[in-house]
C-alpha cells in the first residue's frame, strides 16, 4: 500500500467515523453493539444450528436455529397442496419466471421476442399447472399454492393494473366531466379503503352479485380485487407523471395535428411513464407484498403455507425459523424488483 | 379504449365461468361431480392426508352424495372453507352442500336462507385445559383467558354460559382454527373452547395428548348437520335421505362388507333400501341402487363413525349421543322408514 | 356518409364523427353503461337474497350481539347491541391509529435524521433497517411479533418483573395506574389551561419577534406552563399516590393497565413498518433543501441548530407533510390486518358480526363507509394544508 493510498483510507475513516469526540464514542459503541448482535445471530443461525434430521434432533441440538425444519417443510411452503408427484410443474413455473427476470436484466436481450416471451411463457406455464392435456392430470386452481400462487397473483396484478391505471389516469385528466368524475370517484374510493375490505368483498359479497348458476373461482375473484386495488394506486402514479410533463409537449403535439391517441401514445406517455419509474416500481413492490393478504380469505399463498407448516404437531416451536424463511423469500423478490428498477432507470438515463 | 377492451377480454377469459340452468341436481349432473364445502382441516371430520386426499366423517357424507347421484363415491370436489366464507359459498352456489360441522340453529335456518338435512353428528361445546392448571370443571374457569373461534355458535354460547353463572372471561378470538389452537398451545389462553369433537380432534394432533384434559361440562347443544340452499326441495330430499340411508343401514345391520349378501335378505325393509323392491329410487329421482351404492362404497353410519372418529382413531370418541336409538343407551340416531 | 359544408356530420353518424358531439356521445354511453351495470348487479343480489330468504337491511344493528370482545374502551358487554359492538371496534381502530401514527412519525423522524448522520456506521445501520422492513410484508411482520410475544415471553405465573409492579408475560404487559380521583380531574383541567396559555404565548412571541426582532425563550416557558399547573393542582389535592396495581389473581393479572399481546404486536408491527417509510420521507425531505440554504443561514450568523430549526426544517416540512399524511392513512388502513392476529378492531368485529348475522353486504358497507370518511377527512386536511403553505410568489 502506498503512502498516498493509506492516507486516503485514513482520511476516509476520519471524516466518516471519527470526525468529533462524540462520533468517536458513538462509533465504538455502535461497533460493539452491532458486532455483538451480529455474533449472537451468527451463533444462533450458523454455529449452533441444526441443519438436518427431524424435530427431535433439533430439540436435543445446541439450542441454535433449526434449519432442518426449513429443509423438511420448504417444499410444502413453496408449492402448497399441489399434488406431490406433479410438483415439477410449479417448479418449472417458478424457473421460467426466474429465467425471464434474469434475461430482462441485460439490455442486449431486450427485443420483441423477450416481450413476447413475457406474454407467452407465463401463460404457457400457467397452462402447464392447469394441465388436462398431453396426459397431464388436471389440477384445480384451489390446489395451487405457495410461491407460484403468490407470483401469479403479483405478475397478473402488475401486468393488468399498469394499463388500467394508465387509462384511469388519462380519464382523470380528460376534458369530459362525466369521465373525469367517474375516474375520480373510482380512484378515491378504492384508495380510501383497506385492501382487506376489497378481499372480503371478493370472498363473501361478490358471489351474491352474480347471476344464479355462474360461479367464479375464489382465486380469480381475489385476483380481480387485487387488480382493482392496484389500478387506483397506479393511476395516481401515472397522473404524477402526466402532471410533471411541460405544457409545451402537449401544445407541440396538438400543433402538428396529432390525434388524441397518437399524442398520448407517441409523445406524452413515453415521457410521463419514464419520469415515474421509481414510484411505479414502489407500487409494484407494494402489490407484491400485499398479495400476502389473501391469506386472510384463506387462499393458500406463500403466507398461508408458511402458517400452515408451523402448525404441524411434530414441528411445533420453530416459528422463528419458518418466518425467517418466508421473510427471506419475500425480501429476495422485493429487493430484486427494486434493484432492477434502479438499473432500468440508469439504462433509460432518466 | 382498445387496450381496455383487450384487458376486459383477458379478464373474462381468465374467469372459469360454469354456467348451468336451473336446479342444483341438474348442475351436479352436468358437472359430473358433487361440490362439498368442508372445514379447513379438522382431523376426523375433514382433513387432507399427507398426499392431499380429504378424509373424515364430513367427507364421507359428501362421498355418499356422490355415490347416490353417480354411483361413484370418488366424484367429489372438496372445498375447504373458513367459518366466515361457508355460508356465502353455499348461498352463491360455489358449493352444492355444506358438510362442514355446521350447527343447526333457528337463525341460520331462517335469516341465512339455509335448509338443514338430518343431524350427522350430535355435539356439544366443551373446554380443553392443560392438566397442570388443576381445573376440575367449568365453574372453576372464572377470570380465565379463553380461545374461541370467530363466527361460530361457540362464541355466543360461551358468553351465554358465563353470563348465566355470573362469571367473567377474557376472549381471544381468531378466525383460523389451527392458528388459534397454536396460540392456546403457546399459552396465550388458559382454555380452548369448541365442540367436544373438535377438542378431541385438536388434542389428538398434539405431541402429548395426555397433558391436556377435556372438562366434563358440556355447555351447549350442537347438532351438526349438512346444509343446502333454501328453495331447492329436490336436492334437499336427496341430501336428507342419503344421511338417513346410512343410519337405516346400520339399524338393519347392513355394512359395506355384507351388503351384497344382504340383497338376498327376506326383510322387505332391507329389500326396499337396497332397491331389490323398486320404488324408492324413482321417488327420490335417482337410480334404484342409490342406497346400495352408498353402503357399498362408503359404508353405514357406524362404519363411517368408527373409521374416522371412533375408539381406534386418535380421536377416541365414544358413540354416546351418536349411537343408534335401538342400543338402549342414549343414542339419538333414528332414521324414518325408507318406504 | 353525408357531410355538410363545414365538415360536420349529419344524422346519427355525426354523433361519432363530429368531434364535439362525440365527447357527449362517449360520456352518455359510459354513464349509461355504469348505471346499467350497477342496477343489474343490485337487482341480481336483491333477487337472490329474496329468493333464498336471506335477511337484509341494517336492523340487526339494534339486536343483542351476545358475543364478548377481548378489549374495549367502552362499557361493552355481551348484552350490548351489534351497533355498540361495531362502535367498540371503531374506537379500538382509532386508538391503534392515533397511537401508532404518533409513534411512527417520531420513530420515522429519528431514523430518517439518523440515516443522514455524519457517522457513516450509524447512517448505514439506519439504511439497513429501512431496506429490510420495507421489503417484507407487514402481515408477516405482525405474525412474527405476535409469535415472539406469545411463544418466547414467560408464562403468566413466571412473568418478568423488570420494574416493581410492571409485569411482562406472554399474556401482555401490565402496568400500575393511578387510582382515579377528583384531584386527577383537576390536574387534567390545569394541563388544559396551561396548554391553551402556551398557544397564546406562542402567537404573542411570534408577533413580537416579527415586530421587534427580539427572541423569546418560548420552549422553556411553554414546558413550565404545561408541567407546573398540573403538578400544583395535584399537590393542593393532597398529592394522592394510591396506585391501581396489577395483581395475579387466579388465571390472570387483575387491576392496573393491561396491554394485550394482540395490541402490542399490532402497534409494534405498524410503528416499525410505517416508521421505515416515514424515515425515507424525512430523509428525502431534508435532502430536498438545497445546501446553499443552510450555508447562507450559517454565514448570516445563525448557529447550526438555529439554521436547522429556522431555515432547513420549515422548507423540508413542506415536502415531508403530504407523503407523510398518506403514510398516516396507510397505517390506519393497515391496522385492519388486526383481524389476522385477533385484535378486535373495526374489521375484526365487523367480521364476527357478519358471521353471526350472515349479513355480509351490510357489514362490508359499514367498513367501507368508515374508512372512506377517514380518508376524506384526511384529504380535506391536506387541501387545507396545501393552501396554507403554498409558496406565495411575488
Amino acid at each position: 500500500m502506498t503512502g498516498v493510498a493509506r492516507n486516503r483510507v485514513l482520511d476516509w475513516i476520519k471524516t466518516n467515523l471519527f470526525s468529533s469526540p462524540f462520533n468517536i464514542v458513538l462509533t465504538f459503541l455502535l461497533l460493539f453493539v452491532a458486532t455483538k448482535l451480529l455474533w449472537n445471530f451468527l451463533d444462533w443461525a450458523v454455529l449452533r444450528a441444526v441443519w438436518g434430521g427431524d424435530a427431535e434432533t433439533c430439540r436435543h441440538g445446541a439450542g441454535g436455529a433449526c434449519w432442518a425444519y426449513v429443509r423438511d417443510k420448504a417444499r410444502y411452503v413453496l408449492f402448497g397442496h399441489y399434488p406431490y408427484e406433479q410438483q415439477w410443474r410449479p417448479q418449472l413455473f417458478v424457473a421460467i419466471f426466474f429465467l425471464l427476470s434474469l434475461l430482462t436484466q441485460f439490455k442486449r436481450f431486450w427485443s420483441k421476442y423477450l416481450t413476447a416471451a413475457w406474454v407467452v411463457l407465463p401463460l404457457g406455464a400457467a397452462g402447464l399447472m392447469w394441465g388436462g392435456f398431453f396426459g397431464l392430470t388436471h389440477v384445480e386452481m384451489e390446489e395451487w399454492g405457495g410461491l407460484p400462487l403468490t407470483l401469479a397473483l403479483a405478475f397478473l396484478g402488475i401486468s393488468a393494473s399498469y394499463p388500467i391505471g394508465i387509462v384511469l389516469a388519462l380519464a382523470r385528466r380528460s376534458e369530459m366531466p362525466v369521465i373525469r368524475a367517474l375516474s375520480v370517484i373510482y380512484i378515491e374510493v378504492i384508495r380510501g379503503v383497506p385492501l382487506i375490505s376489497m378481499l372480503f368483498m371478493a370472498a363473501v359479497m361478490f358471489p351474491l352479485f352474480l347471476p344464479e348458476g355462474i360461479t367464479i373461482s375464489k382465486v380469480v375473484r381475489a385476483q380481480v380485487a387485487i387488480i382493482m386495488f392496484a389500478s387506483a394506486y397506479m393511476a395516481e402514479v401515472v397522473r404524477g407523471g402526466l402532471q410533471s410533463l411541460a405544457k409545451g409537449q402537449y401544445e407541440a403535439a396538438d400543433a402538428i395535428g396529432l390525434s388524441y391517441t397518437k399524442k398520448m401514445v407517441f409523445v406524452v406517455l413515453p415521457q410521463a411513464l419514464k419520469a415515474v419509474i421509481a414510484p411505479t416500481v414502489n407500487t409494484f413492490i407494494g402489490l407484491f407484498k400485499d398479495t400476502s393478504l389473501v391469506f386472510i380469505i384463506s387462499l393458500s399463498d406463500l403466507m398461508f403455507t408458511t402458517q400452515a407448516s408451523l402448525q404441524d404437531a411434530d414441528w411445533l416451536g420453530f416459528t422463528v425459523e419458518g418466518y425467517i424463511f418466508a421473510a427471506f423469500v419475500y425480501f429476495v423478490f422485493c429487493y430484486f424488483i427494486s434493484f432492477s428498477s434502479s438499473r432500468l432507470e440508469k439504462e433509460l438515463k432518466v | 379504449m382498445r387496450i381496455f377492451i383487450a384487458v376486459a377480454a383477458l379478464v373474462f377469459a381468465a374467469m372459469s365461468i360454469t354456467a348451468y340452468a336451473g336446479k342444483t341436481l341438474d348442475a351436479i349432473k352436468k358437472r359430473g361431480r358433487v361440490r362439498c364445502g368442508v372445514s379447513n382441516g379438522l382431523p376426523g371430520f375433514s382433513s387432507p392426508d399427507s398426499k392431499g386426499k380429504w378424509k373424515g366423517l364430513d367427507v364421507d357424507v359428501c362421498r355418499a352424495f356422490a355415490a347416490a347421484v353417480f354411483g361413484d363415491s370418488k366424484k367429489i370436489d372438496v372445498v375447504g372453507l373458513s367459518a366466515q366464507q361457508r355460508f356465502t359459498a353455499l348461498q352463491s352456489g360455489e358449493v352444492d352442500v355444506l358438510t362442514r360441522n355446521t350447527t343447526h340453529t333457528l337463525s341460520r335456518d331462517t335469516a341465512l336462507g339455509l335448509n338443514f338435512a338430518p343431524v350427522n353428528y350430535y355435539d356439544g361445546q366443551g373446554f380443553l385445559v392443560r392438566k397442570a392448571l388443576g381445573v376440575k370443571n367449568a365453574r372453576g374457569l372464572n377470570g380465565a383467558s379463553i380461545c374461541v373461534i370467530q363466527g361460530t355458535t361457540n362464541e355466543r354460547n360461551l358468553s351465554d354460559y358465563f353470563r348465566k353463572h355470573k362469571m367473567k372471561y377474557k376472549p381471544v378470538v381468531m378466525e383460523n382454527n389451527n392458528e388459534l389452537f397454536k396460540a392456546f398451545m403457546a399459552g396465550r389462553c388458559d382454555v380452548f373452547s369448541t365442540d367436544a369433537s373438535g377438542l378431541a380432534a385438536q388434542r389428538s394432533k398434539t405431541k402429548k395428548p395426555s397433558e391436556l384434559v377435556i372438562l366434563p361440562d358440556i355447555i351447549s347443544k350442537e347438532p351438526l348437520a349438512p346444509a343446502v340452499r333454501h328453495g331447492d326441495d329436490e336436492w334437499l330430499d336427496i341430501v336428507k335421505w342419503t344421511v338417513y340411508a346410512m343410519i337405516a343401514a346400520e339399524e338393519m345391520g347392513i355394512t359395506s362388507r355384507n351388503v351384497k349378501r344382504m340383497k338376498k335378505s327376506s326383510d322387505p325393509d332391507v329389500q326396499r333400501l337396497l332397491g331389490v323392491i323398486k320404488g324408492n329410487g324413482k321417488a327420490i329421482g335417482l337410480t334404484e341402487t342409490w342406497a346400495y351404492n352408498i353402503i357399498k362404497q362408503v359404508g353405514n353410519y357406524g362404519e363411517s363413525f368408527e373409521r374416522n372418529v371412533g375408539k381406534n382413531t386418535p380421536l377416541k370418541l365414544a358413540r354416546g349421543l351418536n349411537g343408534l336409538w335401538t342400543t338402549g343407551k342414549n343414542g339419538l340416531m333414528y332414521a324414518p322408514p325408507l318406504k | 356518409m353525408h357531410y355538410d359544408a363545414s365538415g360536420k356530420g349529419i344524422g346519427i353518424s355525426s354523433l361519432w364523427r363530429d368531434v364535439t358531439k362525440r365527447k357527449y356521445t362517449i360520456q352518455v354511453l359510459v354513464l349509461v353503461g355504469v348505471v346499467v351495470l350497477f342496477s343489474v348487479l343490485i337487482n341480481i343480489a336483491s333477487d337472490s337474497l329474496q329468493k333464498q330468504n336471506i335477511a337484509s337491511g341494517f336492523g340487526f344493528l339494534a339486536r343483542e350481539a351476545a358475543f364478548e370482545i377481548g378489549e374495549t374502551l367502552t362499557s361493552y358487554s355481551a348484552e350490548s347491541t351489534f351497533g355498540e359492538a361495531l362502535l367498540a371496534g371503531l374506537l379500538n381502530t382509532m386508538l391503534v391509529a392515533l397511537l401508532g401514527n404518533f409513534l411512527a412519525v417520531i420513530w420515522g423522524a429519528v431514523v430518517g435524521i439518523t440515516s443522514l448522520s455524519h457517522n457513516l456506521l450509524l447512517a448505514r445501520l439506519a439504511r439497513i433497517y429501512v431496506d429490510t422492513l420495507r421489503n417484507i410484508p407487514l402481515l408477516l411482520q405482525l405474525f412474527f411479533w405476535y409469535a415472539l410475544i406469545t411463544e418466547f415471553l414467560p408464562a403468566i405465573r413466571d412473568a418478568l418483573n423488570p420494574v416493581p409492579n410492571v409485569y411482562l408475560s406472554q399474556r401482555g404487559m401490565f402496568f400500575p395506574m393511578p387510582e382515579w380521583g377528583a384531584t386527577h380531574g383537576w390536574a387534567l383541567v390545569a394541563l388544559l389551561v396551561g396548554g391553551i396559555a402556551a398557544i397564546f404565548l406562542y402567537r404573542w412571541q411570534k408577533l413580537r419577534q416579527q415586530h421587534t426582532g427580539q427572541l423569546f425563550p418560548f420552549y422553556r416557558v411553554a414546558a413550565a406552563l404545561l408541567l407546573v399547573p398540573p403538578l400544583l393542582a395535584w399537590l393542593i389535592g393532597g398529592a394522592p399516590v394510591e396506585l391501581d396495581v396489577p395483581v395475579l389473581q387466579g388465571f390472570n393479572f387483575e387491576g392496573g393497565l393491561a396491554l394485550t399481546p394482540e395490541f402490542l404486536a399490532l402497534s409494534l408491527g405498524l410503528v416499525l413498518y410505517t416508521g421505515s417509510f416515514n424515515a425515507e420521507i424525512v430523509r428525502a425531505g431534508i435532502e430536498s433543501v438545497k445546501k446553499g440554504q443552510k450555508e447562507a443561514a450559517v454565514s448570516l450568523g445563525l448557529s447550526r441548530s438555529q439554521a436547522l430549526r429556522l431555515v432547513v426544517l420549515p422548507q423540508a416540512v413542506r415536502v415531508i407533510i403530504p407523503p407523510m399524511t398518506s403514510q398516516m392513512l396507510n397505517l390506519t388502513k393497515n391496522s385492519s390486518l388486526a383481524v389476522a392476529i385477533g385484535y378486535p378492531d373495526l374489521v375484526n368485529v365487523a367480521n364476527t358480526s357478519m358471521n353471526q348475522t350472515g349479513q355480509a353486504i351490510e357489514c362490508i358497507v359499514i367498513i367501507v363507509f368508515v374508512y372512506l370518511s377517514f380518508s376524506l377527512m384526511t384529504s380535506a386536511f391536506m387541501n387545507w394544508y396545501n393552501h396554507m403553505t403554498r409558496l406565495v410568489e411575488r
